[in-house]
């Protein structure tokens, strides 16, 4: 894989790993802008939203959205120390990172579990088919996000050597946090 | 085969005309430019075969004046679309948009693979009990504004009229109004133009237009 | 270089022909895939046809074919058609053949991933496949897959063939995702020095931007398909209006991917003609820079006109007007680009090889298509024309010219510098006018079905009293397509006896401009020799004045001074 490449005439150094990852999040952006949009265009239509996303667990939430957060911060962390070839410090900020997504994903599984106990299933209404549907969808690239920074993790002797590795894994996981900034006010807090 | 609009079913809708008109419209527009285009790159194939000791001139058609020859038509193009398109927002409009009063109203309901026509009787009430279900027959009177309310059962159904150049689908959880007003007594088919299922191949009605009556005479014997 | 020499040397058969990172080699898989499934979906195309022209007679090989199995063909036939030909062979094959070579380049950027997506696409062909096979057969609501009756078994009576069409088609996007990006990354870090973007060949713009509006629009499309799978298997009611949900939103989503879907399959095809235009006129092309800018601006506008698609649907009719107005906007850079490829030709010396037979084929049949794209832009013609046959030839003008036409242009033209052999003239002049001449016979007639009113996916058009007297028309359409089958013949023959036997090509056959023609034919691994070559001029230049010869490559020795002192 080409790290850096200079081509004449273009303002040196555009690394083709960021360019990919970009276009990558403009569909995912796609993806989730859709959802999004069709979940708004549903809610103002109709009624009974507001009474049913009162069941939802708005501390949980709460709580998951400042783990992302602070996963968000830790990744930012790992990457810095990556530029500075400080392996140790790599390895640390990224295994938080990584806590982080495990941590969103547990408290997560409580949310479902106590829902579904309650009778709360996807079939229930259609806010519930919308809530399992945009969470469980976001809970996947959670996953993924900690498959890569689990990978980038693992092979941290490379990523130290070639810190945009990080950097990469680290924009794919702002872009997590940042469908979540959107879910959890439109599904908890609307 | 050439002329297109002789292909249409016979039209007996007050508005079918309006609708035949914008499609004769866009079929001149469009033969016109069929004939100029093929004629141009026809003319150019015969013109500039290649011959020995003429070579190709080096056009690379970005100078304004180059471009020209190819924005304006590129304009003509623009603004004829623009008037088909504004010529036709009236006919839409009286299709879909205005509704008359309707002199009457029937249900129609489709649902794998039928169709059910629910008159509201003398009462003109729907859900009372001089209601009346036909399946797979609508009878109206010539000359009178129709309302149908379109509903379904089951999936997507449309009710298509090609002798009134009427068509709407048909979705569950909606009450679709559509209308027309018959020209001509007669007996015209009514297909469903929407993929419901296997039974899609033949799911048809038809619709009987009465003179007035005829029509009186029907409503006397279904609801004696 | 992108990695170590020593690296390459290690190849076994199964990294040369089967792994292979090689933009050649998996742009030649995505080919041979793309050829396997053109055979399945014209079978089932005749098949469709055999059954409407004598309805409920024997179908050679299928026996009797009740509705059931009509609505499958019709469904399987859509589908394989659009995702599983056009793409694969238009953006697959030529985008992953042609952008490496044609910037100058000796991979694409990502070639692991490259392998990722070929093997993706595998896997989403052979999911489509057990898709017929399945208890309950293929899937079987249009390749529109409309809700409530792709949203509830029960409706069909298809289970499995329905989720595998979902999970085929979300494995398919996966694969072109992949792709698109792969295509974009390379063509912006890895040109050539001297290849600016105003000297990058046509057909790269046109494969570019198809990658980046397949990417942007698919989006929506994938929270649908999530949709419609959880709603089938979860019990959930996104498209079940007794659960609050509403059958129109999957048409909005479908449809916000549909038509820009169908210039993703488009602008590769336009593509290959552009390039076979100027060669075999011996002129530039007219217009690049106009061509791109339209190019863009359609790519643009094409996320504001589904809803044309939508008129008689149920949503709301005022919304119809504002959808014809943007549907109108449209045909502008269309037809600006229609007329920049008729003034090519002006003043012109030209050719008539099988490729510019197969471009100008493309341009004729094209124009006929987008003519009849304005009936169905304007929403009153649509309340009659909609959901009927003069839709289905509106759209087989349309799609036909840019699969067959277009994309035989490309095959025809590039052949050589893809496998190193020429293909037989007198076979690809059959094939060509065969093909015209009975694409002809079989679509022409539907426009007429149409205005009849025979309306589309009905498996016996003898159940309706106004179309019988009309059947003549469907039992010829039928005979076309029968004959139009038989006319890919000449073209099997010819590929499989010129690939294995057939005479070496040169590296330069049809004396053209761009770098891939630089390269031996086929190129070797890698591409470029020693050193990548340096572009000096742009793509076109053709029958330069005072020039020897009436070409000159994008690399050869640097341009003489103009009398102004400004070189080309």
């Amino acid at each position: 894989m080409i790290a850096h490449v200079e081509i004449p005439g273009l303002p040196a150094g555009i690394a083709p790993g960021k360019v990919a990852v970009w276009w990558f999040l403009a569909s995912e952006i796609m993806v989730f802008g859709g959802l999004i949009a069709t979940y708004i265009v549903f809610r103002l239509g109709g009624s009974g939203w507001a009474e049913a996303s009162h069941h939802l667990n708005v501390t949980l939430a709460t709580v998951n959205t400042l783990v992302l957060l602070t996963s968000s911060y830790t990744v930012v962390q790992a990457f810095v120390a990556a530029e500075r070839r400080d392996a140790r410090a790599v390895r640390g900020h990224l295994a938080l990172t990584i806590l982080g997504g495990f941590i969103f994903l547990g408290l997560k599984a409580v949310e479902y579990t106590t829902e579904i106990r309650a009778g709360f299933t996807p079939g229930t209404g259609i806010f519930w088919s919308f809530y399992y549907m945009m969470t469980g969808l976001h809970a996947l690239h959670v996953i993924g996000g900690i498959v890569v920074n689990g990978a980038v993790l693992a092979t941290e002797g490379v990523s130290v050597r070639h810190p945009h590795r990080v950097e990469l894994a680290g924009l794919y996981w702002h872009f997590v946090d940042v469908v979540w900034i959107f879910l959890f006010p439109l599904l908890y807090l609307a | 085969m050439l002329n297109w609009l002789r292909w249409l079913p016979e039209n007996v809708s007050t508005y079918g005309a309006d609708v035949d008109a914008i499609i004769a419209l866009i079929w001149y527009t469009t033969v016109v430019w069929l004939f100029l285009t093929f004629g141009a790159i026809g003319l150019f194939l015969v013109l500039y075969r290649r011959r020995a000791g003429r070579p190709a001139a080096y056009v690379k058609g970005e100078r304004l004046g180059e471009a020209l020859w190819v924005l304006v038509p590129v304009a003509v193009v623009l603004v004829l679309d623009l008037w088909l398109d504004f010529s036709g927002a009236p006919v839409w409009a009286k299709v879909k948009i205005e509704r008359p009063a309707a002199a009457l109203s029937i249900q129609v309901t489709g649902k794998q693979f039928t169709w059910e026509m629910l008159y509201p009787g003398p009462d003109g009430r729907f859900g009372t009990a001089d209601d009346r279900l036909f399946l797979d027959e609508l009878h109206v009177p010539v000359n009178r504004a129709i309302r149908v309310v379109l509903r379904s059962k089951d999936v997507v159904h449309s009710f298509f009229l090609p002798n009134f150049r009427l068509k709407q689908d048909m979705v569950p959880g909606r009450e679709i109004e559509g209308w027309f007003q018959a020209t001509k007594p007669g007996k015209y088919e009514l297909p469903c133009a929407q993929l419901c299922g296997f039974g899609h191949s033949g799911m048809k009605a038809y619709l009987y237009v009465h003179p007035q009556d005829e029509y009186d005479r029907w409503i006397r014997e279904q609801w004696s | 270089m992108t990695t170590a020499t020593a690296e390459h040397l290690r190849h076994s058969v199964w990294t040369t022909y089967v792994f292979s990172t090689d933009h050649k080699t998996i742009a030649k898989q995505y080919l041979a895939q793309g050829l396997f499934w053109i055979v399945v979906g014209g079978l089932l195309a005749g098949a469709m046809r055999w059954q409407l022209a004598w309805p409920d007679t024997k179908v050679p090989l299928l026996g009797e074919i009740g509705p059931e199995v009509y609505n499958m063909l019709v469904t399987m036939h859509g589908t394989i058609m659009v995702f599983f030909v056009a793409m694969p062979i238009l953006l697959g094959a030529f985008g992953n053949f042609l952008i490496p070579l044609m910037i100058g380049a000796r991979d694409m950027v990502f070639p692991r991933l490259n392998m990722l997506s070929v093997w993706t696409f595998a896997l989403a062909s052979l999911v489509m496949l057990a898709s017929f096979f399945v208890p309950g057969g293929a899937a079987s609501a249009g390749w529109t897959g409309y809700p409530p009756v792709s949203a509830k078994p029960v409706y069909t009576g298809v289970t499995w063939g329905i989720n595998l069409w979902i999970l085929g088609l979300a494995l398919e996007f996966a694969s072109f995702l992949m792709g698109g990006v792969n295509y974009l990354t390379t063509a912006i870090v890895l040109r050539a020095p001297g290849m600016t973007l105003a000297r990058v060949p046509l057909v790269v713009w046109q494969q570019l931007t198809a990658a980046a509006l397949f990417l942007l629009s698919v989006g929506p499309l994938i929270a649908g398909a999530v949709m419609l799978l959880m709603d089938r298997t979860l019990g959930t009611g996104f498209f079940s209006p007794e659960l609050g949900g509403d059958p129109l939103l999957w048409q909005h989503l479908f449809w916000f991917f549909g038509h820009p879907e169908v210039y993703v399959v488009l602008l590769p095809a336009l593509g290959f003609v552009l390039e076979v235009l100027p060669v075999f006129s011996r002129k530039p092309i007219f217009g690049y820079r106009w061509i791109i800018g339209a190019t863009v601006v359609a790519a643009a506008l094409s996320f504001i006109v589904w809803a044309h698609h939508m008129f008689i649907s149920g949503m709301d009719p005022r919304l119809a007007m504002p959808f014809s107005v943007t549907t109108i906007l449209i045909s502008v850079p269309f037809a600006y680009l229609i007329f920049a490829m008729i003034a090519t030709l002006w003043r012109g010396s030209i050719r008539f090889d099988v490729p510019m037979l197969w471009a100008l084929g493309f341009l004729t049949m094209f124009i006929g298509g987008g003519l009849t794209g304005i009936f169905n832009g304007s929403a009153p013609a649509d309340i009659y024309l909609s959901g009927t046959y003069f839709i289905v030839a509106h759209f087989h003008y349309t799609l036909f010219s840019t699969v067959f036409f277009g994309g035989f242009a490309g095959v025809y033209y590039w052949f050589p510098k893809m496998f190193g052999r020429v293909l037989h003239g007198g076979l690809g002049h059959a094939h060509f006018w065969l093909t015209l001449v009975f694409f002809n016979v079989t679509f022409f007639p539907m426009h007429h079905l149409g205005l009849a009113g025979m309306v589309r996916r009905i498996a016996n058009p003898l159940q309706y009293d106004a179309l019988v007297p009309h059947q003549w028309i469907n039992v010829l359409a039928t005979y076309g397509t029968l004959c139009l089958l038989a006319a890919q013949i000449p073209f099997a023959i010819n590929i499989l006896w010129s690939w294995l036997a057939g005479a070496p090509a040169a590296n330069n056959p049809w004396n053209a401009t761009t770098l891939e023609w630089a390269a031996p034919s086929p190129p070797p691994h890698l591409n470029w020799g020693a050193r990548v070559p340096t572009v000096h001029r742009g793509a076109y230049e053709y029958s330069v004045p005072g020039e020897p010869l009436d070409w000159l490559s994008q690399d050869s020795a640097p341009p003489a001074r103009t009398e102004t002192g400004s070189p080309r």
